[in-house]
């Protein structure tokens, strides 16, 4: 379709290619020696196996139902906190409500390492509360909120909540009968979206977990970084087999969702970008 | 107060409890404890006159700017490319390139391993061609690998959406007015892209400023901001240091983001 010359073409091809495979075959690498018997003689030659797999789970299987429960719990609690005031962001468009719309972001743009500190220094010293799982679940909340919010108000934003609802008033809805009713029937795609977002996040979150937990409390990332560092070869890439086999079902399930609201121009406004999620 | 809004406090008073308890209240704490040192000197006048953390400033912003540069190099080639071209398995190449995106910095960094650890596969494949084991994940080279890993998929989400809504026909004039290719990349392309590649490049530049997974699983020779705190913080039990320099981290991805916001007139944020 365009007339680039065929030099330029190869050239852009053969970088695609080589960032391809830069982005693909260290993960190809971490799969075949998860199962592979003895990954310095390789796998042609040592044969493959599933025991890496199963001595991880009786290590560490643990990590992988604490992370579950965190990344429900995280996913529970944006929904409370977070839809409700999605909509009042979205209904009063103002200057406080920008200001909030703000404050609740800026999580994203500090460190998790920061933000770990900051409760540690505030917290830590309520040794009940710091031991439980639910320190974890605070920062990752926190962490977590903002994608939810910018979800749910990015849905909102692109169907006319108002004008439906200024119709139920007209039929005597009470505010709540309204929002139960009418706000969050219609806001359910950004309200799904988010929870698949926040539990996606929660499920890998490192920065602030790493700082928070105890030695009770190891998530899946904990466990991970654990195995990367005291662990065979072979047992960590087995860990980061399980990891990816949690993890990438629902990012195949965010990818769908992003298309799906694409077409329908939900995400015009708030819409938000998936490379905010940080490393 | 109306019915209307009284309503509408009680739905956003959750939020605001949470909130100021769990965020306000803790980084206004951090900012107090960041300021004085236990024998009462100032910590942000200690930190400017210690070289240690001085020299570990410099590296790290040295390795997200090194970061930014090739990841925009890499990212606009595949961006343009990926944008102009189309083949079977287009989508399916670009879901490979962003997939990596949600994977946690810990990983990246095992991956860095698989591939220039001591048992990875570029020592492999150059000891059985030159007879020498080529290793470096845990050298900054290593770090850069890592980084670069985790940079790319955002970049290219950025740049490959500006590509897509260039106008060729700019182009093609351009072209007809008997412009050379590169002429045509420099006085075309590259300015058009200009707002995505400056908002993409500060998200990218404050991304790897704060990382701390990739980092921490290679355990490189080189020290970082992130790895700096956690150390300080940890082994040395020096809060008032790793105070300050998490509210000097934070201030510098925050005003990295702000000029990635301002480039792009939308909201962009992130930090490792």
């Amino acid at each position: 379709m365009q007339r680039t010359s065929p030099l330029i073409r190869a050239l852009g091809a053969g970088v695609t290619f080589l960032v391809s495979a830069f982005m693909i075959v260290p993960v190809i690498l971490s799969l075949a020696a998860g199962v592979t018997a003895n990954y310095f003689q390789g796998i042609w030659r040592s044969g493959a196996t599933i025991d890496w797999v199963a001595e991880v789970w009786t290590l560490y299987a643990g990590t992988v139902f604490l992370s579950l429960q965190i990344a429900l719990a995280t996913v529970a609690a944006t929904l409370l906190i977070g839809v409700p005031a999605a909509y009042v962001l979205n209904r009063h468009p103002s200057r406080g409500a920008r200001a909030v719309e703000e404050i609740i972001t800026l999580p994203l743009a500090i460190p998790g390492l920061a933000i770990a500190l900051a409760l540690l220094v505030t917290y830590g010293g309520f040794g009940d509360f710091r031991k439980s799982w639910a320190f974890i679940l605070v920062g990752h909340v926190l962490y977590t909120l903002p994608f939810m919010v910018r979800s749910v108000m990015a849905v909102l934003a692109g169907i006319d909540a108002r004008t439906l609802e200024e119709g139920a008033a007209s039929l005597g809805a009470t505010p709540w009968q309204r929002f139960a009713h009418v706000i969050l029937p219609n806001a359910r795609p950004g309200i799904l979206a988010g929870a698949l977002m926040v539990m996606t996040l929660s499920i890998g979150e490192f920065n602030l977990t790493w700082m928070l937990h105890t030695p009770l409390t190891k998530t899946l990332p904990v466990g991970l970084a654990d195995s990367y560092a005291s662990m065979r070869l072979e047992i960590a890439s087995a860990y980061t087999l399980i990891f990816f086999i949690m993890i990438v079902p629902l990012l195949i399930g965010l990818q769908l969702f992003a298309a799906s609201l694409d077409q329908t121009g939900a995400r015009n406004r708030t819409g938000q970008p998936a490379e905010e999620i940080r490393p | 107060m109306t019915q209307q809004s009284r309503f509408a406090v009680i739905l956003v008073l959750p939020l605001a409890i949470f909130v100021a308890a769990f965020f306000l209240l803790p980084m206004a704490q951090l900012a107090m404890r960041s300021l004085f040192s236990g024998d009462g000197t100032l910590t942000y006048a200690a930190i400017l006159a210690t070289p240690r953390y001085l020299a570990t400033l410099g590296a790290t912003l040295g390795v997200a700017a090194l970061t930014t540069i090739l990841t925009l190099v890499l990212a606009t080639v595949v961006a343009l490319f990926l944008a102009r071209t189309r083949f079977p398995g287009r989508g399916f190449v670009i879901a490979l390139l962003t997939f990596p995106l949600a994977f946690p910095g810990v990983v990246v960094g095992f991956l860095v391993i698989l591939l220039a650890g001591r048992q990875g596969l570029v020592g492999t494949v150059s000891q059985a061609v030159t007879g020498e084991k080529i290793v470096f994940a845990y050298s900054a080279a290593g770090l850069l690998v890592g980084y670069l890993y985790f940079s790319i998929p955002r970049v290219l989400l950025t740049v490959m959406a500006a590509a897509e809504k260039l106008d060729p026909a700019l182009e093609e004039a351009a072209r007809s007015l008997g412009a050379g290719p590169w002429r045509v990349l420099a006085h075309i392309v590259l300015p058009a892209l200009g707002p995505a590649l400056t908002a993409s490049g500060a998200l990218c530049f404050a991304t790897a400023m704060g990382a701390f997974g990739t980092a921490f699983t290679l355990a490189t020779n080189i020290d970082v901001l992130p790895m700096l705190i956690y150390t300080e913080f940890t082994l040395n039990a020096n809060v008032a240091v790793a105070s300050a320099l998490s509210i000097l981290l934070g201030a510098i991805t925050w005003l990295a983001l702000t000029i990635a916001r301002s480039a792009s007139g939308s909201g962009v944020a992130a930090a490792g």
